[in-house]
């Protein structure tokens, strides 16, 4: 696997994952199809660029690792982790099928960089600080990246782990917040406003960042400032669109729990510059 | 058989034996980590904070933060093990139990005190009788209810060398010590502490030693009862209740815990698809418990000696008048 800090190249590699997402998707007939486009830039960016990991060595005890909170966007780290070489891409085509590992919402297997079972929103975040607290005993170096959601911010664990990080002054912890605005049943704001999620963390006595999460130059700042702020743990608050890279399933709630039908693929891999 | 005495008149709460035995195996070995949602004064891993400070974590009032965090010193390496009152840890936090701790297998050790109604005083909202039922129906895990202090102390250097996720369920009430100096536990294996050929009296945690006081009432009786430590809930001993089926052709069984879901819940479904034994199931009936001190509740609730030699009796009965085959 190599690694990349160039945009041009971080964007190609983002494009082609949605692509195998879509055709993933599609394939299986099953799964979810907004989220993991929304935060395939960030996913990008994690596995390509920023983390310290080897799909070699998927058990390497200082790697970084990765918790994503909200399970249902696993399609988005099976095409990352598959492409960085943790698995054949062939397991793709298995997804949600009986035996397959990679099953509707991530479960633990570290051998294909799955690093924890989850898809019951609100439990990531106090299990990323679970390794960060034995990183510190043992101490280790890496840095703990987890993935939230504004639906999952309606979870009243997550604010109990919020007040943990910052209370135990987890510096090794960045998170982001797939800031889309969109949950199952509509918009956030309509069911239940999870904003103004700057002061909230803050007040939780986190560092906070608000950025494009579909601005890989941003996206890789906004690593960078969370690794040279020291003494609290990180927010990165990424403003994401549902269904990001595909018009036709951009911002639209519907879009959450579904996978795209033959005529969305076709579109969708045209926009995508496929075929 | 020298494994057990109704004459000590020593009196030790299984919280306060666990609170020893974590500083032990704390020392043992250093992947040893605890949490606790602000009750350690009354879970008894205060004793584990003070020894070793940093490898203890008060999670404040949140109990499902800490099976979260728990998972995750877990995932990391460690042994966790996570206290609270048996209420919240099983209850409260039932769900992060289920996907974050034993639907990965995770080596995290639920250790909770104050359950079923020897809590006492603090009443119904604080008196679970269901968590040993919710805890068995996880798959992959085990559920311990020890009997005494000395079983309890063996119990968690036990767990802590086991590698899937453990519940163990402990008590509030100071409780007679009678297990002897030479009782030995191991995960999955019941044992025999008295013997009779009439009934087996089967049972779990501070109901062991009622039973065995049953049994010397019975005795007086001329009944003779087998009286069995079935300690380990899950994997149930199957082997040990297949036998004294055929030996006595009559189970009763007795805990503090519902009847629904709990230890007689498990007996009566093996020995269902075993054969030709009768089963009673002694323990709380389908309600709450209240406030009141240990004693007069496990009097109200009929969990008493004299009580569960009366259930014996009329299990016996039940026995005698089965047609035979
Ligand atoms: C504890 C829990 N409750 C409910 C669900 C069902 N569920 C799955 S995704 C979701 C909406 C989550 O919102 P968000 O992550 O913001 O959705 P997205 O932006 O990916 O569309 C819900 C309610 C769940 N997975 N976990």
């Amino acid at each position: 696997m190599t690694k990349t800090a160039n945009i041009e190249e971080l964007q190609e590699i983002a494009r082609q994952l949605r692509v195998d997402c879509l055709k993933m998707l599609h394939k299986a007939k099953s799964g979810h199809t907004g989220g993991p486009l929304g935060i395939m830039d960030i996913i990008t960016v994690l596995y390509f660029s920023a983390m310290n990991h080897d799909p070699k060595n998927p058990r390497w005890e200082d790697r970084d690792r990765f918790i994503l909170a909200n399970g249902h966007c696993c399609p988005a780290i099976y095409v990352a982790l598959s492409k960085a070489g943790y698995f054949p891409k062939e397991e793709l085509d298995h997804l949600r099928q009986i035996g397959s590992p990679l099953q509707g919402h991530p479960k633990l297997k570290v051998e294909w960089g799955i690093e924890m079972s989850t898809g019951s929103l609100g439990q990531g975040m106090s299990i990323g600080n679970g390794i960060s607290f034995a990183a510190r005993l043992d101490k280790r170096d890496f840095w703990m990246y987890s993935m939230h959601s504004d639906g999952e911010a309606q979870e009243g664990m997550l604010w109990e782990a919020a007040l943990t990080a910052g209370h135990h002054k987890l510096e090794k912890r960045i998170c982001f917040m797939d800031f889309n605005g969109i949950q199952i049943d509509g918009f956030n704001k309509d069911i239940k406003d999870v904003s103004p999620l700057e002061d909230k963390f803050l007040a939780f006595r986190w560092a906070v960042k608000t950025i494009d999460g579909h601005n890989i130059a941003e996206i890789l700042d906004s690593i960078d400032w969370a690794k040279k702020t020291p003494g609290k743990p990180k927010m990165i608050i990424a403003k994401t669109i549902l269904g990001k890279g595909v018009s036709i399933f951009e911002n639209l709630p519907k879009y959450h729990g579904v996978a795209p039908s033959d005529e969305e693929l076709k579109i969708a891999l045209k926009e995508l510059g496929e075929a | 058989m020298g494994q057990a005495t109704t004459t000590s008149s020593d009196k030790v709460a299984t919280r306060d034996a666990y609170g020893k035995a974590l500083v032990e195996v704390g020392q043992k070995n250093p992947k040893v980590v605890v949490l606790d949602a602000d009750l350690s004064g009354s879970t008894k891993t205060i004793g584990f904070s003070k020894a070793f400070p940093e490898r203890f974590f008060n999670m404040g009032v949140s109990e499902q933060d800490m099976m979260g965090t728990a998972a995750g010193l877990a995932l990391a390496g460690k042994i966790p093990f996570a206290s609270s009152f048996a209420m919240f840890a099983t209850g409260r936090a039932f769900e992060i139990v289920r996907n974050s701790i034993v639907y990965p297998h995770l080596p995290v050790k639920i250790c909770a005190s104050h359950a079923g109604l020897t809590v006492g005083e603090d009443g119904a909202s604080h008196q679970t009788v269901a968590d040993i039922a919710i805890m068995r129906v996880l798959p992959g895990m085990t559920v311990i209810v020890p009997a005494d202090a000395i079983e309890t102390k063996q119990v968690i250097h036990a767990v802590a060398d086991f590698p899937g996720p453990v519940y163990v369920r402990l008590s509030r009430a100071a409780f007679p010590v009678f297990l002897g100096e030479d009782y030995k536990f191991q995960i999955g294996k019941a044992v025999e502490i008295h013997e009779g050929n009439d009934i087996a009296i089967v049972a779990c945690g501070l109901m062991v030693y009622q039973a065995l006081k049953a049994a010397e009432i019975l005795e007086k009786q001329g009944v003779k009862a087998s009286v069995v430590n079935m300690a380990t809930v899950k994997p149930l001993d199957g082997e040990m209740l297949a036998k004294l089926a055929k030996r006595t052709g009559c189970i009763l069984t007795v805990e503090e815990h519902s009847v629904m879901g709990g230890l007689g819940s498990a007996v009566a479904e093996y020995l269902a698809e075993e054969g030709d034994v009768v089963v009673h199931r002694h323990g709380i009936m389908d309600e709450f418990g209240q406030s009141g001190p240990a004693d007069a509740l496990l009097k109200l609730y009929k969990l008493m000696p004299e009580d569960i030699a009366d259930q014996a009796l009329a299990t016996l009965k039940k026995k005698s008048n089965r047609k035979p085959a």
